[in-house]
């Protein structure tokens, strides 16, 4: 996978996210504030800017100003945390100017092992690593399983959409949620569903067919 | 939804266009989103800066100015700023004692200024934190992210600013920042929900006849719902809440501070309760504040913060103190 399958993957979870701005936005009204799926909104649209003003010449460099960029721009907890998770997997990837899905793989965990440490959370909080843990998994296994890379982005995709699920019941324990106590439980978390559309996206961009 | 704004989008920058306009005395940087103090930095001062979500209004930008604070970053609506705002304005205050960083317990305020307390180590400027978690509604635990920072948060900036105007360093200026912290408490009540302009509805449904108890300043629901009762009712609830943690006795700084859509007649009457209150339990409101402080955009509601007093603290927050939002002393 080369630079440009990452900028497909970017271009897809920037269309994923604004497609479920209202809905992310609602989720997040019912247990928080309102307000994850307006920023993650307005974050993405300001990667799609930096990355035309700065095109990135590796798959380690586009993830790296993707991350920087969400730090930079989107503000409240998502910004650092989904920011880290991509800055993290960037570094990882290093300059190699292709990867492969098991590097990919590598990276992620390091990505979401910085936002665990970041953000103290693990899993079972109710947050975005409930949906990120299981699908780094999945998708590690995939690849030891020789999956093609469809298949395990796919395999991490539904992995992170039923780890997204499973924190319905969960009462919050980080974050603005855990402030409801038991009333944060019969909730989606907002973050974990927006961690599934960005596993969601990567298989769609595997898969070319959108 | 009906609003004055001109668009969703635009809400915040224009708000600090009017807020540029209407007070030349401050500096706002539209670009990067910063309110300075026009003289900022003083050498030899140390350097306060906040910052937050927009839709508390004045906190924090209205509180910019002689005797508070140097600079303020607005976040979005409801949304802390982000690490280059929080730079820009540390290293643009820093007059070479420091800069205090005072900021209130959400987690994503707490790593925004984290992450842009690491930069600004690397420029060289030295930075220390407040952290401002007043609100008892929530209960400090493992299982939670700690207790919310709420209406102390202007006792913390008012108290801070003053000490650091004479001069004093900055850890001594964070030692008091802490130190009015932990005297302080606060407990909210909200009669509706507000609205965002990015959600255009309320973000939680209160039927006619009921409150919610133990909200905190970002919409988000309480801690639990009860039926409407009258002032005394809703302010004995709040004031037993404040008592269970913070033993209520002698020289009180007290505030009744509006939610944003509060009539301040209703806020005079919920603080005659509140001074009742007081002196049932040995205490006295020493020093007071009523109004619209530490909102939450639209809301019907009020919280309660209570400070008990030092001699010190009295002092400083008798300190003359010139900013849009809070003015008094020659």
């Amino acid at each position: 996978m080369n630079t440009a399958f990452i900028t497909d993957w970017i271009d897809e979870i920037t269309r994923l996210v604004a497609a479920e701005r209202e809905h992310l936005t609602a989720l997040d009204a019912a247990i928080g504030d309102a307000d994850h799926g307006a920023n993650l909104d307005r974050g993405f649209a300001a990667v799609r800017t930096a990355l035309s003003a700065r095109p990135p010449g590796t798959p380690g460099d586009a993830l790296v100003l993707l991350g920087g960029t969400l730090i930079r721009k989107v503000g409240g907890a998502s910004g650092p945390l989904f920011g880290t998770f991509f800055r993290q997997a960037g570094k990882t990837l290093g300059d190699s100017p292709e990867v492969s899905p098991a590097e990919l793989a590598a990276a992620l965990a390091d990505g979401l092992a910085a936002v665990r440490a970041l953000g103290s959370a693990e899993e079972g909080d109710k947050t975005m690593v409930d949906a990120l843990t299981p699908a780094v998994r999945a998708l590690e296994q995939a690849v030891q399983d020789g999956a093609g890379r469809r298949k395990a982005f796919d395999a991490a995709a539904r992995a992170a959409e039923e780890g997204a699920r499973a924190t319905v019941p969960l009462r919050a324990r980080k974050g603005r949620a855990s402030y409801l106590g038991e009333r944060s439980m019969g909730h989606l978390d907002p973050g974990a569903l927006s961690s599934a559309l960005i596993m969601r996206a990567l298989h769609i961009s595997a898969s070319g067919s959108r | 939804m009906k609003k004055i704004i001109n668009a969703v989008d635009t809400v915040v920058t224009d708000a600090l266009t009017g807020l540029a306009a209407a007070h030349p005395e401050l500096r706002v940087d539209l670009d990067t989103r910063v309110v300075y103090r026009a003289n900022a930095p003083r050498p030899g001062k140390v350097g306060l800066v906040s910052g937050g979500g927009s839709g508390h209004e004045p906190l924090h930008a209205g509180f910019v100015g002689y005797g508070m604070l140097d600079a303020a970053c607005p976040g979005e609506i409801f949304t802390s700023p982000v690490p280059d705002q929080i730079v820009e304005a540390t290293t643009a205050v820093g007059g070479g004692a420091g800069v205090l960083h005072i900021v209130k317990n959400y987690t994503g305020d707490v790593l925004n200024f984290e992450m842009a307390a690491e930069l600004c180590a690397d420029e060289g400027v030295e930075v220390a934190r407040v952290l401002v978690d007043d609100d008892v509604a929530v209960r400090d635990s493992l299982y939670t992210a700690g207790r919310r920072g709420t209406g102390a948060t202007l006792f913390v900036e008012k108290i801070a600013g003053a000490l650091a105007e004479e001069g004093a360093p900055l850890a001594e200026v964070a030692a008091i920042g802490n130190e009015v912290n932990a005297r302080s408490r606060s407990f909210g009540v909200a009669l509706s929900s507000c609205t965002t302009p990015a959600a255009g509805k309320p973000t939680f449904e209160l039927a006619e006849g009921e409150v919610e108890l133990g909200i905190g300043i970002h919409g988000e629901p309480g801690r639990s719902r009860a039926p409407a009762g009258t002032a005394r009712e809703l302010v004995r609830v709040a004031m037993d809440a404040l008592q269970a943690h913070l033993p209520l006795s002698g020289d009180t700084l007290v505030l009744v501070n509006g939610m944003g859509g509060t009539p301040l007649i209703e806020l005079y009457i919920a603080f005659a309760e509140v001074d009742a209150y007081l002196r049932e339990h040995g205490a006295t409101a020493a020093r007071s504040l009523v109004g619209n402080y530490v909102t939450s955009l639209d809301m019907q509601g009020f919280s309660v913060s209570v400070c008990t007093l030092t001699d010190e603290l009295t002092r400083l927050w008798d300190a003359p103190v010139r900013t849009p939002g809070l003015r008094w002393g020659p």
